[in-house]
């Protein structure tokens, strides 16, 4: 699966993409990280907040970073 | 737009059953109650601990010594208080729905509303770009959305708790009503010079996108939880703010001379008020840092109206903001705001210093 981070490079951005990483590998899925920091290509997803979390190109969670157990749900309703 | 990042609070989820959550609200209030009880007994407990310390009465060092051993537990029992009612009531707001409020509102009205909802929408600075181009490209006027964005860092309500219970409400009232004065009249100033030719090409063509997320259903519990978040976060991340400040505090308070402070900041001198302006640009601070250094500067005899000013243009104005709106704003456009927003600080200062005296 795609995930892509959305976010200018706020440390946010960073503890997502490093959550998102660490849900992904426990669950074994195998996926494709991508940080999108230009900020006209993250409005084009339409979200208003930073981190955003994209998974697939579907937005899945805008503003804030999610509990461990909540993004591995996320990510494991996607694998299917 | 200091990057406070606050109240982007993650939801805890649990499920929650009904007797779990008469535990939470319980708990919660035995927790505001146990507040209340060990605020009142601070003072207290401060004399205690400094007259424990081997420091001469009467010395520079020991009043020094003293302003901080009485404002650090008062700062930050006040500002965990603040952080968490705050991020309560913040679970009720959200960017998008604040969004829909007002797009297409008119002008004058939609600058009121975009104010008053300035304070209470969660945003952290580092979204401050895209929350901009969301809501102009979703038709909300260029002044209204301005409006919203001084609103939310001019009024800052770590500033406005702090200030209540150091200052007393008289001054927090002020400061909030010349704040959301100040983000209602520039928002439409800048409204009225109709400068949406002065947005970045990109933005103007951006397209209005809205995602629609699943939206979430919060109990009561949530709300609380959400306010615990935010706690653990915003406090977690100001407290180095705060105990610098109080440290500067404190050293004004034991060693500046009131003469000297007085002649500078005092009412009677006149470019007082753009000089303070003029120091606190440059100067990067949150509000947990500043609001000890303002009660200092007052208990030596300067003029209310100056350290507002000065207080208000280290929050609300600063360089990183404006290289952050620098993507989105053409130069020409920041330094309107800047001058906009220079200006009813200035005018704050001017009328605080005449009426309060």
């Amino acid at each position: 699966m795609k995930i892509q981070i959305l976010g200018t490079g706020c440390p946010k951005c960073k503890a997502l993409s490093e959550a998102a990483e660490h849900a992904a590998k426990d669950l074994g899925i195998a996926y494709e990280i991508e940080k999108v920091t230009d900020i006209e290509k993250i409005m084009s997803f339409g979200v208003m907040m930073t981190p955003a979390l994209v998974v697939d190109g579907d937005v899945k969670v805008v503003g804030k970073i999610p509990a461990a157990d909540e993004l591995k749900k996320i990510l494991s309703s996607e694998s299917k | 737009m200091k990057c406070q990042c606050q109240s982007e609070a993650a939801v805890v989820e649990a499920p929650v059953n009904k007797g779990s959550s008469t535990t939470w609200i319980m708990t919660t209030l035995i927790g505001i109650a146990l507040w209340f009880v060990l605020y009142s007994q601070l003072v207290p407990f401060s004399e205690w601990i400094v007259s424990l310390l081997p420091i001469e009465k009467g010395t520079h060092l020991a009043e020094a010594v003293t302003f901080f051993f009485y404002d650090t537990p008062k700062v930050l029992m006040l500002l965990t208080l603040v952080v968490f009612v705050m991020g309560v009531i913040r679970s009720f707001f959200s960017p998008e729905r604040t969004r829909a409020l007002l797009a297409g509102k008119n002008e004058g009205l939609g600058n009121i509303a975009a104010a008053c909802l300035g304070i209470v929408t969660p945003f952290c600075s580092c979204s401050a770009v895209p929350l901009f181009i969301g809501f102009v490209s979703a038709g909300v006027p260029l002044g209204v959305t301005f409006s919203f964005l001084i609103a939310a860092p001019m009024v800052n309500e770590i500033a406005l708790g702090l200030l209540f219970g150091l200052l007393g409400w008289k001054v927090a009232a002020a400061y909030l009503f010349f704040g959301l004065g100040i983000a209602i009249v520039a928002g439409w100033v800048i409204g009225r010079f109709h400068l949406e030719g002065w947005l970045e090409d990109w933005v103007r063509n951006a397209r209005a996108g809205a995602v629609a997320l699943p939206s979430e259903k919060l109990t009561f519990v949530d709300r609380i939880k959400e306010g615990l978040v935010a706690v653990r976060e915003i406090v977690g991340k100001v407290w180095p703010w705060m105990i610098a400040g109080i440290a500067a505090g404190a050293f004004i308070h034991g060693y500046a001379p009131a003469e000297l402070l007085a002649s500078i900041m005092g009412k009677d001198t006149w470019w007082s008020v753009p000089a303070a302006v003029v120091v606190g640009i440059p100067m990067y601070s949150n509000a947990a840092g500043i609001i000890p250094v303002v009660e200092a500067l007052l208990g030596k005899g300067a003029a209310l109206g100056t350290v507002l000013s000065f207080m208000m243009a280290v929050i609300a104005l600063s360089l990183p903001e404006a290289i952050i709106l620098r993507k989105v704003l053409t130069l020409r456009l920041i330094a309107v705001y800047f001058g906009v927003v220079g200006s009813g600080i200035l005018a704050v200062g001017y009328l605080f210093n005449a009426f309060f005296s």
